[in-house]
């Protein structure tokens, strides 16, 4: 006897897959880091209100309460912009130097002898031991800070950019070659596209050193900044002040590294060192 | 009249390590005419990617002459154009036409040109359409084809393949090896194509040149494929080339095992 044919057929799988619009969709997406925010607030508030309980350590609440009021009155602007500005600055230089740098270091064996000494010791010096001859050399304007911000970031993007160029397949290149490129497009069609993730990987992890950089420099010697406002919040016991400082570093490298995150995805996704 | 030729050619790495050298390939004489799709066939580690290597300009011989159209060798030269083994050598940050269009761009031909060029390569490929996806987002075959396709829009006086279906599977290695069988009936251009696949060899290629094992391998022997248009592995014909020069790879990697061994 012949089975009959509908009798055979397997039930027909149900996928449970529940229809969420394209807005409930991100929400869903986004909620495992919301939730880990959110923690993050409530551990600061259970430690300071409930557990240390001190004048010294103000809760979540208070201390945006505080950056509130700082905020209408327009002083947390100013910090916030003195010190932005002298990263952006600072960093942009930086970069610009030392992506050719960095480029020439990988291309040519030469060069990269010449230069190592200066990169190979410089990078050891931290930033922050240069302050004070920094400030000896260009004062306490913003000349100071840019230059520091300068360093913090040449030689991780230099470093970077030089492993880029070393970490091109030979093949990418005898490629070009064969298909007639010359030495200087072998260089702009080839070889830079390929060094673009790398130098945006260097870039990033500079701009975390250009943070680091630019509190100490602005609680040593300036008028303006995150660092200043941390540092007077010393001086005159304004602890809550402190602690909004704390937070906006905290907001704003977040935010910047998320940006260059996106941009690496956005813009060089497909750059792919490995491929 | 030759178009290639190889003169007691010889190539010898100095390890910069041990200072020691050692020798890839030794006195190797060949000459190849225009049209011929040549296949280098030899264990592997006898010299034959050495050999395509110093053919494409990338590598000097350290001893004898190569010559393309009775000109010496000096460097790479889109008059040589090669097709690598790995997709490592495609753009990763170029969509499939753009990597197809790569050396029409560098010779500066206007972009109306390049791409009805650049389309008509893919469809030689059997790629028509597949132009905007990146190398990524295609499998390795496909991959192969757009190296492929990259290198006949350039038209070169030589195509040198070094083992270019060698990563792909089974299935997708027949169908490629089928299709460049076809393409080159079609174009009649001249191919040097590397393989340690007795097979491919076969059904590719107009003379099959055996190499001995190496390390410092020679050209061994050289057989005459005669079997016109596309190429079965039911054929007898076939069947008896296969065995003519399965013995002589039989031979070559007994002695390199025996080598390695002793």
């Amino acid at each position: 006897m012949t089975p009959s044919k509908t009798a055979t057929l397997p039930p027909p799988i149900a996928i449970p897959r529940p229809a969420l619009g394209p807005i409930a969709r991100f929400l869903v997406a986004i909620l495992p880091s919301i939730i880990g925010f959110l923690s993050l607030f409530v551990a600061w508030h259970v430690a300071a209100a409930y557990l240390v309980q001190s004048v010294l350590f103000p809760t979540p609440l208070a201390t945006f309460g505080k950056g509130l009021e700082l905020a209408l009155s327009g002083q947390l602007w100013i910090q916030i912009g003195a010190s932005l500005k002298r990263i952006i600055l600072g960093f942009a230089a930086g970069s610009l130097i030392a992506i050719p740098i960095g480029l020439a270091i990988g291309s040519f064996r030469t060069f990269r002898k010449l230069v190592e000494p200066w990169t190979e010791c410089l990078r050891f010096i931290p930033s922050v031991a240069l302050i004070t001859i920094a400030v000896i050399w260009f004062g306490i304007g913003e000349e100071s800070k840019i230059f520091l911000i300068i360093y913090a970031t040449v030689f991780i993007v230099i470093l970077n950019t030089a492993a880029g160029v070393s970490a091109i397949t030979p093949n990418k290149i005898r490629a070009a070659q064969a298909l007639g490129a010359t030495r200087w497009q072998v260089f702009a069609f080839v070889g830079l596209p390929a060094t673009v993730p790398y130098i945006l990987t260097g870039m990033r992890l500079a701009m975390a050193n250009a943070f680091t950089t630019i509190v100490a420099a602005e609680m040593i010697a300036a008028n303006a900044g995150l660092g200043v406002m941390l540092w007077d919040g010393r001086m005159f016991m304004m602890i809550e002040e402190i602690f909004v400082s704390l937070v906006c570093l905290g907001a704003l490298g977040f935010i910047t590294d998320r940006l260059f995150r996106l941009a690496i995805l956005r813009f060089a996704g497909r750059f792919s060192p490995t491929m | 009249m030759a178009f290639l030729e190889l003169k007691n050619v010889s190539k010898s790495f100095v390890s910069s390590r041990s200072r020691s050298t050692s020798l890839a390939v030794r006195d190797f004489d060949l000459e190849i005419a225009p049209g011929e799709f040549f296949c280098l066939l030899g264990p592997s580690g006898c010299g034959k990617s050495t050999v395509l290597t110093m053919l494409a300009g990338f590598e000097h011989p350290t001893g004898g002459e190569i010559r393309v159209n009775g000109q010496p060798v000096e460097g790479p030269s889109k008059d040589r154009c090669v097709v690598f083994q790995g997709d490592d050598s495609l753009y990763p940050w170029l969509t499939a036409a753009h990597n197809v269009e790569f050396g029409l761009r560098m010779a500066g031909m206007p972009s109306a040109e390049r791409r009805q060029k650049v389309e008509a390569a893919l469809g030689l490929v059997g790629l028509s359409g597949q132009g905007s996806k990146f190398p990524a987002e295609l499998s390795g075959g496909m991959r192969q084809r757009i190296q492929i396709a990259r290198a006949l829009v350039i038209q070169p006086k030589v195509l040198l393949m070094d083992e270019p279906f060698g990563a792909l599977d089974a299935q997708t290695r027949h169908v490629m090896q089928h299709e460049l069988r076809k393409i080159w009936l079609a174009t009649k251009s001249t191919v040097v194509f590397i393989t340690h696949d007795i097979d491919e060899a076969i059904l590719l290629g107009t003379r099959v040149g055996v190499m001995t094992a190496g390390p410092g391998g020679t050209l061994r022997d050289v057989v005459t494929i005669n079997i016109e248009g596309e190429r079965d592995r039911l054929d007898p014909a076939y069947t008896r080339y296969y065995a003519e020069v399965h013995g002589m790879i039989r031979d070559e990697v007994a002695k390199s095992v025996r080598a390695m061994a002793a």
